[in-house]
């Protein structure tokens, strides 16, 4: 794949955002974004998160899977390496930001989980990406997310004094939403085309 | 083939291995906050390893703020001042703490982390609380669900408490239950015993702590406890007495009862003893004895369910409108009472609107 690292990084931002497009990483996305400061918060950990494991993940894959022929074993390796990375920003923010680490609450351990990291990681491996490019899919993914994630905690703050039908309370809305989110990242497909 | 699979087990363990060994070092560094001080009151300095939270910090140096969970953040006891140090308020906190507690800095010692030199204030009586180890040297069946055990304090030492002042028991696993838990007992033994305290507990059941203690305890067991805790004590005034305490509530009354009979008192005291019916009632007989040894002291069981079989002759129902035989005047009248919430709720409410005693002048311990 030859496509400038920039392109890449500008369309892992809009026409492919991985959640608005691929859908991936919903339920931190839903349950996060009830306020503007900890969707802040939760999305700058994302991005740093997507752009060092994707770095980590292309090095491991490159340098140990390929070479030793164990590329079956990429999702346990790949978890692994988020995973421990994960833990290591949460003794980060402990230390440094307390009050973000509190808000965060059991979120930021599910970043580990989060379908949006081992996405990306997958989604190099699959479009075969050069290290390059794969930072800049990944740090361009996770601005995406974090775009996606505030746009929602913003409309969420706004729909708190309206009046919605009982039933849709809550994730309905935000399903909803999240919907009209994505035909309207529809309108960027026509400027870069990467899928 | 063979070699293949070993192969491959040992890439994927030495990527654990490489990973772990970084998360140790990361732990090592990011978590090591190092020797921080602890200032108490602008007196005393503790000098602490950084990490842990300000409870058990304050814990490994034999200072017990009250903690009815343990440590888990879910009742709110373990409030103290942190006046520098503390970081911001956390949202664990928030619902346990007023608008004026939140201006003057008070956060619970169980959330609040030591990461830097920190500063706080607690009430002195608390340096008077420690752990204690004990050996259990008497049980005594007083009813069919209610036991009073005697703790002897082992290493020759004391405790110095007031009567009316609790500890917390803490259980050991047994049977089902992995985990330890404190819960809070008063004492029942005045305070002029210091080498042994009893307390009186009730079977609860599937309560943890009284299931522990009525169908495992035996002589002989090491058990441990920390205090003592609590403002429920007896006030030195020549104010007339009125208890009013049912079940194992009387635990309180009886170390303060203990303690009058050693200082000796010309105060008016009445007691209400609150039961269902005569299976309920215990120490009898030491009651009537102090209304035999005290110049003006009655104890006056009430019973709310007496069986026909108990040919009972006494006061029925509630306690409540016995209380006029009792109060002379409500201005000069003290009020303890040890029960159930509900029941402190219930008396006060009727002392203060029926009989006109002051609201800061009814002393309580309420156990929920």
């Amino acid at each position: 794949m030859d496509i400038s690292a920039f392109v890449l990084f500008w369309a892992a931002i809009f026409t492919s955002n991985i959640l608005l497009t691929n859908f991936l990483g919903m339920c931190s996305y839903l349950s996060v974004s009830r306020e503007i400061d900890s969707a802040m918060g939760l999305g700058l950990a994302v991005i740093f998160v997507l752009t060092i494991t994707s770095a980590l993940n292309w090095v491991v894959y490159h340098y140990l899977l390929v070479p030793f022929g164990i590329v079956y074993l990429q999702y346990i390796i790949f978890i692994v390496v988020i995973a421990a990375f994960v833990q290591f920003l949460e003794l980060l923010i402990e230390r440094y930001a307390p009050a973000l680490y509190y808000s965060l609450g059991i979120f930021l351990p599910l970043i580990t989980v989060n379908c949006a990291i081992l996405g990306v990681s997958l989604f190099m491996v699959i479009r075969s990406y050069s290290f390059i490019q794969s930072v800049a899919f990944g740090a361009g993914s996770g601005i995406g997310w974090l775009l996606a994630i505030l746009m929602l905690a913003g409309l969420r703050r706004k729909l708190k004094e309206k009046l919605i039908p009982i039933g849709l309370r809550g994730a309905g809305i935000s399903l909803i939403i999240t919907g009209i989110m994505a035909l309207g990242f529809i309108g960027f497909s026509g400027i870069v085309q990467v899928q | 083939m063979f070699l293949r699979i070993i192969q491959d087990i040992a890439l994927m363990s030495s990527v654990g291995v490489v990973l772990a060994f970084v998360m140790v070092i990361a732990q090592r560094w990011l978590s090591n906050y190092g020797e921080l001080t602890i200032n108490i009151n602008s007196k005393k300095d503790l000098t602490v390893t950084g990490g842990s939270s300000l409870l058990s910090s304050l814990g490994e140096k034999q200072i017990f703020i009250p903690s009815a969970c343990g440590g888990r953040g879910s009742c709110g006891a373990c409030k103290c001042k942190v006046n520098e140090g503390g970081g911001p308020l956390l949202p664990t906190e928030k619902p346990y703490l007023s608008k004026s507690e939140i201006e003057s800095n008070v956060r619970l010692a169980c959330q609040v982390k030591v990461k830097s030199d920190i500063k706080i204030e607690i009430p002195d009586s608390i340096f008077n609380i420690r752990r204690f180890h004990s050996e259990i040297v008497e049980i005594i069946d007083y009813t069919y669900d209610i036991k009073g055990i005697t703790f002897k304090l082992l290493n020759g030492e004391t405790i110095d408490f007031k009567a009316g002042q609790y500890v917390q028991l803490e259980t050991q696993p047994y049977a089902k239950v992995k985990q330890s838990v404190m819960r809070a007992y008063s004492i029942s033994s005045k305070p002029e015993i210091n080498d042994s305290i009893q307390l009186i507990i009730r079977l609860v059941p599937e309560g943890i702590c009284t299931t522990w203690v009525h169908n495992h305890l035996k002589q002989g067991d090491k058990v441990n406890f920390t205090g003592p805790y609590g403002d429920f004590y007896l006030r030195d005034t020549d104010a007339d007495i009125l208890f009013v305490a049912g079940g194992s509530g009387k635990a309180p009354i009886k170390s303060m009862l203990e303690h009058l009979k050693v200082v000796g008192t010309q105060r008016k005291m009445s007691y209400f003893f609150g039961a269902r019916t005569t299976k309920d009632l215990y120490l009898t007989e030491e009651m009537q004895s102090y209304e035999k040894h005290f110049q003006d002291f009655h104890y006056i069981p009430v019973l709310s369910h007496p069986e026909a079989d108990d040919n009972w002759e006494g006061r029925t129902g509630f306690v409540m409108p016995y209380f006029k035989e009792a109060i002379r005047d409500p201005k000069n009248t003290e009020a303890y009472l040890c029960g159930s919430p509900g029941m402190i709720a219930g008396v006060t409410k009727s002392l203060v609107e029926d009989y006109g005693l002051s609201a800061d002048k009814i002393y309580y311990d309420s156990f929920g």
